[in-house]
């Protein structure tokens, strides 16, 4: 029951939910990564996201089936978007549902913590002042934290 | 070979083929690199390196037709 993507158009968050949830459910997690008009202090007015495609959804799947197995629910949806977004895009969304809420609550995160670590995922900083940096990201492998989001 | 992000703009193109001989080993293949020129300085010696998708270590051995990407730090999410 599992859905795992990287896509390019909008995500409409409620389109991730109906992924998951069953009658034996009584908790639905979702998890919504939007972009935000700041970073370091500077005014951003968008970001671009790039991905080796391929390995990005092999390794999203990887970390969803991770998930299920050690929070013990299959009813799971996570995709990325990649490409131009602007403030206010959703770059991800997580949904989880599960018999209990702490399930849902522990693998939704597990599934963002892991996506921050080893995703092939890149984000450009687009500022308003024109600028353009690569966000300085994680090293996969490294015991690196990940920032606080 | 594929560059990415950081990367792909450093070394100032996407993807290139390298002939390596026979046994040769991811480490060798970022040697090669090295060797070539300024450009692939932007790879560190400890450069994060998947060989057909898979996250691989500096011993893991080449064969002929392996897409081998070079992974900068990662920022999804």
């Amino acid at each position: 029951m599992s859905f795992v993507a990287i896509v390019r158009q909008p995500i409409n968050p409620s389109d991730i939910l109906e992924h998951v949830g069953s009658e034996e459910d009584g908790a639905n997690i979702l998890f919504v990564g939007v972009v935000r008009n700041h970073n370091e202090g500077f005014p951003v007015k968008g970001v671009r996201y790039e991905a080796y495609e391929k390995m990005a959804k092999s390794v999203l799947e990887e970390i969803v089936m991770e998930a299920r197995s050690q929070y013990g629910t299959d009813r799971i949806a996570t995709v990325h978007r990649i490409g131009d977004l602007v403030i206010g895009d959703v770059s991800v969304a997580v949904a989880v549902s599960s018999h209990h809420r702490e399930q849902s609550f522990l693998a939704s995160r597990y599934i963002m913590e892991e996506i921050k670590k080893r995703l092939p995922v890149w984000k450009k900083e687009c500022y308003l002042d024109g600028r353009e940096d690569w966000t300085q990201g994680v090293t996969p492998g490294s015991p690196q934290l990940t920032e606080p989001e | 070979m594929l560059f990415f992000a950081s990367y792909r703009e450093a070394v100032g193109l996407g993807r290139m083929n390298v002939r390596l001989p026979i046994e040769a080993t991811v480490s060798d293949l970022i040697s090669e690199l090295h060797s070539k020129g300024e450009k692939f300085t932007c790879l560190p010696d400890s450069v994060v390196v998947a060989v057909n998708h898979v996250y691989s270590e500096p011993a893991t051995m080449l064969n002929d037709g392996d897409e081998v990407a070079f992974i900068p730090p990662v920022a999804g999410g």
